[in-house]
């Protein structure tokens, strides 16, 4: 707030604000943009719907490599759709977080600089095409976990934009089922081909859901905001709970010598993941990191005297407009 | 929507939904659709004349692909995306009537798949090197004028399954020429570095104009027989709507397409096809026996 308006409001405005905006979250109803908020709960969603908005399109990359060699028509057309969902993810994402007074290039200038994390999952390299259906598996999956709570955030075009997003997501995970479905059908070379992408991708997609709760920093005020609805142990078990029957319907073996239906809890036992990798890739040592903040940043870069001549094409236009 | 139901609400089917593209919630690509040949029409030049075709749409659709997680902006990306996806609809359709014109009931994905570039019936535009951003939209203005033109004509073919996919496709078409269109004009009257980019791609584009308008003996006896379009009748079509687009974007006037012999109608092409289909065909290759 500047000093100006900080002078002509009279002092306890604030609180007022507070009090109705507190109102607001008990009785469950949406904040919308031009509502007042806590510098804090506008900073939380800034950084959250940004990071969601920068996974989405540095997600586009581990499934995007295998497009071009697809191997039927139809896996190639369904892999395109998806990565060009993923792209429409991000768009409407940055959209959500401009509503809440910040810019979209800014937010990719962070990205590329590499300022802002995204999603650690995808720093995992996709070794085979049988990646491609675990990534929509369990990668999918566990992101609709995490993010069906979200169509209910207290934030209103965040939870509206995951309306849509949820919807999409559950048709690239059931796509994703489907062709691993279809190669475990198909040669022994395509069902080891599947064990080994489960076996890579288990434990990184139990990591999606965050750290555990006693070490989760931001999960308390989210949750009290209502931005978040679960903890991210709740969402965890959820997932695995959601999981293993399909996984054995597939016919594959998770990686987990510890998991195990436990009748008194009416839940899954599972092991514990191993949270010091997943704090190496969260701060940049995983695999892939350097590799995709790289080539977004190429990307971007190549692309700028594109940009510059759509502006420079407008200017002269709305100029021309204007005269006539 | 209740937040309450949304798990429920995932677990909806979604038959019947039209949001997805063109091309991919089809797993045989012409149910329902009437495949007698035509009287009179011989089966081996329909097949050739569907995978010239087909095989333009699949060779131009591999190339943009690249251009996902590559393009200035992520709209472009999204753009790019779903004129790729647009092809890959036609070319699976074509290359699937090719299949069975021809008698062997070859599916799409053998004739994507188990074909050599010596087979392969596209032209080289198609396959040319992907280049900068200029270049991929003055490639895309070329190739989607020149394949509207004709794809209006061919709806009216007595190929019903031609006359099918052409009718679907010149809605597709128009916005792939719009797009490009919309691109050279801003490239051709932007800045001043855009405007020498865009003039280096039609400078880089230009040879290879000639070949799409030169006419190969399947394709005469196809329009002889009112089921395929012989390309020399549209070119001058497709010449006025580049000059015009062109000089629009301030550019000048584009030279005549230059003479062209019939070369990759007839299986001969670049040496940039082998490596864009070692790449298309790669997955496919290493598991012959596997089902995807």
């Amino acid at each position: 707030m500047s000093t100006e308006t900080a002078q002509e409001a009279p002092p306890g405005t604030d609180l007022d604000f507070q009090a109705e905006f507190d109102a607001r979250i008990a009785a469950d109803q949406r904040v919308e943009p031009r509502d007042w908020m806590p510098e804090g709960y506008r900073k939380t969603l800034v950084r959250q719907v940004s990071q969601h908005a920068h996974s989405e399109i540095i997600g586009m990359q581990p499934e995007g490599d295998w497009i071009a060699s697809a191997p039927s028509l139809r896996r190639k057309a369904i892999l395109l759709a998806k990565v060009q969902d993923e792209a429409g993810h991000g768009l409407y994402l940055y959209a959500a977080a401009e509503t809440l007074g910040v810019d979209r290039a800014d937010l990719t200038e962070r990205l590329i600089e590499g300022r802002q994390k995204y999603s650690s999952i995808f720093n995992y390299p996709s070794l085979t095409f049988a990646d491609v259906g675990v990534i929509g598996w369990l990668v999918d999956g566990a992101a609709i976990c995490n993010q069906v709570p979200l169509c209910r955030s207290s934030f209103g075009p965040y939870a509206r934009a995951m309306v849509r997003i949820c919807k999409e997501e559950s048709f690239h995970q059931r796509q994703g089922y489907e062709l691993l479905m279809r190669m475990m059908e198909g040669t022994e070379g395509q069902r080891r081909m599947v064990q080994d992408a489960v076996d890579r991708w288990w434990w990184p997609s139990l990591m999606m859901f965050g750290p555990p709760d006693a070490d989760s920093p931001n999960t308390q005020q989210s949750m009290a905001w209502r931005i978040k609805r679960d903890t991210n142990d709740d969402l965890r078990q959820k997932f695995v709970d959601m999981t293993v029957p399909q996984a054995e319907k597939l016919g594959v073996t998770l990686p987990d010598p510890e998991l195990v239906w436990n009748e008194e809890r009416g839940q899954y036992d599972f092991g514990e993941p191993d949270w010091v990798e997943f704090k190496q890739v969260i701060s940049g040592a995983g695999p892939k990191n350097a590799e995709r903040v790289q080539r977004r940043r190429a990307a971007h870069e190549k692309g700028a005297w594109v940009r510059e001549a759509a502006t420079a094409y407008a200017d002269k236009h709305s100029a021309r407009e204007a005269v006539a | 929507m209740s937040g309450d139901h949304i798990y429920s609400a995932l677990s909806e089917e979604h038959g019947g939904d039209t949001r997805w593209a063109f091309g991919t919630g089809f797993t045989d690509a012409l149910a329902g659709v009437d495949t007698t040949l035509p009287e009179g029409v011989d089966g081996q030049d329909l097949a050739l004349y569907c995978q010239m075709l087909g095989d333009d749409a699949l060779v131009q659709a591999q190339r943009l692909i690249h251009w996902v997680t590559d393009a200035p902006e992520l709209e472009e990306e999204v753009a790019l995306a779903n004129i790729a996806l647009d092809l890959l609809g036609q070319a699976r359709l074509l290359l699937a009537r090719a299949g069975q014109a021809d008698g062997t009931g070859r599916d799409e994905d053998a004739f994507a798949y188990r074909r050599g570039p010596s087979e392969f019936r596209n032209v080289h535009l198609a396959e040319a090197p992907r280049g900068d951003f200029a270049r991929a939209v003055l490639t895309l203005l070329v190739l989607s004028s020149a394949r509207l033109a004709v794809f209006a004509r061919l709806a009216d073919s007595r190929d019903p399954v031609l006359a099918a996919v052409a009718a679907k496709a010149v809605n597709e078409l128009a916005y792939h020429r719009e797009y490009a269109v919309s691109w050279a004009l801003r490239l051709g009257d932007g800045t001043p570095y855009s405007r020498e980019r865009m003039v280096a791609a039609v400078a880089d584009v230009w040879p290879l104009t000639g070949e799409p308008f030169a006419t190969h003996p399947v394709e005469a006896r196809m329009a002889e027989q009112g089921v395929g379009v012989d390309p020399a009748t549209v070119r001058e079509e497709v010449h006025a709507v580049l000059t015009q687009v062109l000089t629009t974007a301030t550019l000048d006037a584009p030279a005549p397409f230059p003479e062209s012999v019939v070369a990759g109608r007839e299986g001969a092409h670049t040496a940039e096809l082998a490596p864009l289909l070692e790449e298309l065909q790669q997955v496919a290759r290493q598991h012959p026996e596997a089902t995807w």
